[in-house]
């Protein structure tokens, strides 16, 4: 943790005096988590943005506790010195015409020294031209798609930690929450252009070590830009509030040597090949041609249905009342009229507010088209043939059913 | 304050007073009442976000309802808890203090008031309904309230009637204030409470119709098929965020200055000596006012606005620490070379000088665009506004009702349990919201129910404290209890050093304050 002072020469002592003290605090409470240290400033920059940034709130810092000391130290001294328990007599002044225009001017012209270096970062951070390598970056509910137009290449990117962690009943892992199954891959050294969006609602895509914040908004592309310095992992999280996975979106960022990168391109151009539509799939490169056996299907739908589904109907499938319906056949279900209606025009809520497993197409096009108005969306875009063949069927033999319905990949094939 | 309502037979007792009344003191203490509520139901979301938040996992919520709580946390401390209370205290002290029996439109007074219950009960209803409470934080961001239950619908409704009586509360003090001054009270000798809530009332009047107008837009986008706010349909998510944030920021102000107000009054009382500076303080109040219509960009510096407009906002934004100063240094120098002594009321002065200061300097760094990129949305801002909200706005009120509890019940509070008080509440919430400025600088974002493992020393030093600044506020409702009960009689003037027309009246104060006008020289 004292890596990160030293860049700040004007707060350093003080800062450290008030890192042993919180550090002798937080020891009597950190029986629990023992591995984990305490940061008192930001991540270790790696680009010049950062850098740049890092110098910015050193200054700030620096610059606010010197007011800070100065004006209290004047209260301080008048508490001390001026009190009536010492039989200090109350002065009648109330005004300066002199002190006032002072101190008014004087932060004025501070305010003016930060604004400008403040300013030149700003118009750094704005150039995104001159860029080696565009990504695009399109922020869903909740995970983030990661497209290299000039490359070909598109992938997801989930949370990788497991549900049993987040529930208590194994032990965190060192990246709890911060790792994916399918990280960025950046190189280093060059300049990189992010596109950022958003498919659903407005996410905001975060490395801190990179300097590099930028939300996610559907039908705006922003833009920011980065140039990585130093190889490795850097790690980051979605930034707007988007839902109820909002804390279980991160970003993992592994930026490679040039010669290793133009490898990983390779690679991927070939798994990209090999599976299905072009959409490289949360299950990696799973072939779609073949037929499944029901075994094959179960085992990989619960992994599909885990990974996009369980969010919101829960790994139960029960779903949460008024908001996500259950997906467990004999289970009721109230919500407001438009959606519950348009379960029961797809055959899959019965009058009388009782879940039923509808049709089998009508099954996959939701999962396909999603249901508009309501908070299912699309995931034709998202899922292959197979993830989707094998969700439908582990969901329509799971949670208490048992339609014996084996989907093929063909079948959804059909209905794209 | 039954012993006030002993003295005067001409009003109704029981429930019909309630009901019924147009005085500015029971409506007054009823708003303060109703505030005092609200400040302990929103508190309890704050104790179960923070139990969630002891440890990383998830304990004992779903993600789902954490996000419920943070939403109600937010709207119920905001429109329930700090702005009535403001109200409150605009009530009680602003006829007493220019020379009036009371309130100039009493009866749209007692509507402004009984409009609030229903509105909170429609609101905190929202957690019955199917889907929950709002899951999308205060702010409301569409197109996530588009995609929310009907509670959001009940949340809307709810700020409509909120946003009603506001613009009438805020329409009877202005009209209060310019007509029913006594004689000789020209506007630049009012004592600061009553400039600080003029100004006040103005930005409730101008800020308040487009809050109800931009959650209007979501409830049509949500049930009559427009798309003001769907890309989809050709809307726009970002308009939302600037009609929001031109509403949020003059709000953030609506918070703060009836907050300047209390405190200019209680630290020249207990400095002996006249508030330094009085033109200035008038003249930066005004500023502040002004400037908060120019500033709204700040708070989405990250939606990819072009950079001659995020300069603009990191500019204007800036320039708002100028008058601000300029009010610290005023109080500063107001009780420099005073003779100055400690009550209750001092304490939560100073407390509140040094931590809203605190809660200033961080804004300052907010300001810089480029740092603002890594600051945003993450703990170094929850840090940032409670400095401002609850060390600014809630604990003025705290000094406030110690300063003028006294004067409206006729019986001085505990010294003792109100010193208790004071020092218990600037512990624990420095305890709590100190550590958040480090989680913030080191990366985690606000808004989320579990976190990663580097934070959680932070965290469980930021719960203890939340607690126990939640345990402590009962010593408030205790202290209060005693007072209106009982105790030492209190002097008309109450405080050594306490000047204004409010303390020419008895303790506790006749029903209609000044059946003659006084005469101000």
């Amino acid at each position: 943790m004292s890596l990160s002072f030293k860049n700040n020469r004007l707060s350093g002592p003080l800062i450290l005096s008030v890192t042993r003290f919180a550090a002798a605090v937080a020891m009597l409470f950190g029986a629990g988590s023992a591995s984990a240290r305490i940061r008192w400033n930001f991540q270790t920059p790696v680009t010049p943005i950062a850098h740049q940034i890092y110098h910015l709130q050193n200054i700030m810092f620096g610059v606010c506790v010197v007011i800070f000391v100065i004006v209290f130290g004047v209260m301080f001294y008048s508490i001390f010195a001026h009190r009536k328990s010492k039989g200090h007599k109350p002065a009648t002044f109330h005004q300066s015409t002199t002190i006032e225009v002072l101190w008014t001017i004087v932060p004025f012209l501070i305010l003016v020294a930060v604004a400008v270096p403040a300013t030149a970062t700003l118009v750094r951070m704005e150039n995104t031209s001159d860029s080696a390598l565009t990504v695009r970056i399109t922020g869903y509910q909740w995970k983030w798609q990661y497209s290299y137009p000039g490359q070909g290449i598109s992938f997801f990117s989930d949370l990788s930690t497991p549900v049993a962690q987040i529930e208590n009943q194994e032990p965190k892992n060192k990246h709890y929450l911060l790792q994916v199954d399918h990280p960025l891959v950046l190189p280093v050294g060059e300049k990189i252009r992010f596109q950022i969006t958003a498919a659903d609602v407005i996410h905001s895509w975060w490395v801190p070590s990179f300097g590099v914040k930028t939300d996610a908004i559907p039908g705006f592309i922003n833009q920011s830009w980065t140039k990585i310095e130093v190889p490795g992992t850097y790690r980051g999280q979605c930034t707007e509030l988007c839902g109820m996975g909002h804390a279980f979106m991160p970003i993992v960022v592994k930026a490679v040597s040039q010669k290793d990168f133009q490898k990983w391109v390779t690679a991927q151009k070939a798994l990209m090949v090999a599976s299905a539509g072009g959409v490289a799939t949360t299950a990696g490169s799973v072939a779609t041609a073949a037929t499944w056996t029901k075994a094959q299907l179960l085992s990989h739908g619960k992994t599909v249905f885990v990974n996009n589904c369980a969010v919101c109907h829960q790994v139960t499938g029960l779903g949460i009342p008024g908001t996500f319906p259950p997906l467990s056949a004999g289970r009721t279900f109230s919500a407001a009229p438009a959606m519950l209606q348009q379960l029961r025009t797809r055959g899959f809520l019965t009058s009388s507010g009782h879940v039923v497993m509808g049709p089998v197409k009508n099954h996959l096009r939701i999962v396909l088209g999603g249901i508009p108005g309501t908070p299912m969306p699309s995931f034709s875009g998202q899922l292959s043939n197979a993830d989707i063949a094998s969700v439908v069927t582990y969901e329509r033999n799971s949670f208490g059913n048992h339609t014996g319905d084996i989907i093929q990949p063909s079948e959804v094939a059909a209905l794209r | 304050m039954a012993s006030v309502a002993a003295t005067h037979a001409e009003h109704p007792v029981g429930l019909k007073r309630w009901l019924f009344t147009t005085n500015h003191k029971d409506i007054g203490t009823m708003y303060l009442v109703f505030s005092l509520l609200m400040f302990f139901v929103a508190g309890s979301f704050a104790m179960l976000i923070r139990a969630e938040l002891f440890s990383p996992g998830m304990q004992i919520m779903k993600p789902y309802f954490f996000n419920q709580l943070i939403t109600m946390h937010g709207l119920v401390m905001i429109f329930g808890a700090i702005m009535p209370g403001f109200v409150g205290f605009a009530n009680w002290l602003i006829p007493m203090m220019i020379g009036a029996p009371d309130m100039a439109l009493p009866r749209l007074n007692n509507w402004s008031f009984w409009i609030l219950p229903f509105a909170f009960t429609l609101m905190l209803s929202s957690f019955f309904m199917p889907g929950g409470a709002p899951a999308t934080g205060w702010t409301m961001y569409a197109p996530l309230s588009i995609q929310a239950g009907v509670g959001m619908d009940c949340v809307i409704f709810a700020i409509h009637m909120l946003g009603i009586s506001s613009v009438l509360g805020a329409i009877n003090i202005i009209v209060t204030i310019l007509n029913m001054r006594a004689p000789g009270m020209t506007l630049m000798k009012m004592p600061m409470f009553v400039w600080t809530w003029l100004i006040t009332a103005f930005l409730l009047v101008a800020v308040m119709p487009v809050l109800a107008g931009t959650v209007t837009m979501v409830l049509m986008d949500r049930h009559f098929g427009t798309h003001f706010f769907s890309a989809a349909g050709g809307g726009d998510p970002v308009l939302y965020q600037h009609l929001f944030w031109f509403f949020g920021h003059p709000e953030v102000y609506i918070m703060i200055l009836p907050a300047f107000g209390i405190i200019s009054q209680i630290i020249p009382t207990f400095s002996r000596k006249p508030l330094f500076g009085y033109e200035s303080m008038v003249f930066a109040t005004a500023s502040i006012a002004f400037l908060s219509f120019i500033v709204w960009g700040h708070h989405m510096f990250t939606v990819g606005m072009p950079a001659p407009a995020e300069m603009f906002f990191m500019y204007s934004t800036m320039l708002i620490a100028v008058p601000t100063g300029v009010k610290v240094f005023n109080w500063v120098a107001t009780m420099w070379r005073g003779s100055l002594s400690f009550e209750t009321p001092m304490l939560f002065a100073i407390g509140f000088l040094v931590m809203f200061t605190i809660g200033g300097l961080s804004g300052l760094m907010l300001a810089i665009v480029p740092a603002d990129f890594q600051y945003h949305n993450t703990y170094f801002v929850v840090a940032h506004f409670h400095y401002v909200l609850f060390a600014g706005a809630a604990m003025a009120m705290m000094g406030g009702s110690y300063y003028w509890l006294p004067k409206w019940t006729g019986h001085m509070y505990s010294e003792t349990v109100g010193k208790w008080h004071f020092w218990l509440t600037t512990i624990f919430f420095n305890l709590t919201f100190f550590p958040m400025h480090f989680l913030g600088l080191a990366g985690m974002p606000r808004r989320i129910p579990d976190y990663a493992l580097q934070f959680t020393d932070l965290n469980r030093v930021s719960s203890i404290g939340a607690f126990g600044l939640g345990l402590s506020q009962l010593l408030w409702v205790y202290v209060v209890y005693q007072t209106v009960k009982g105790g030492k009689k209190a002097t008309d003037r109450v405080w050594e050093g306490a000047e204004g027309l409010e303390w020419t009246l008895s303790s506790p104060p006749p029903y209609h304050s000044f059946a003659t006008a006084p005469t101000v020289k």
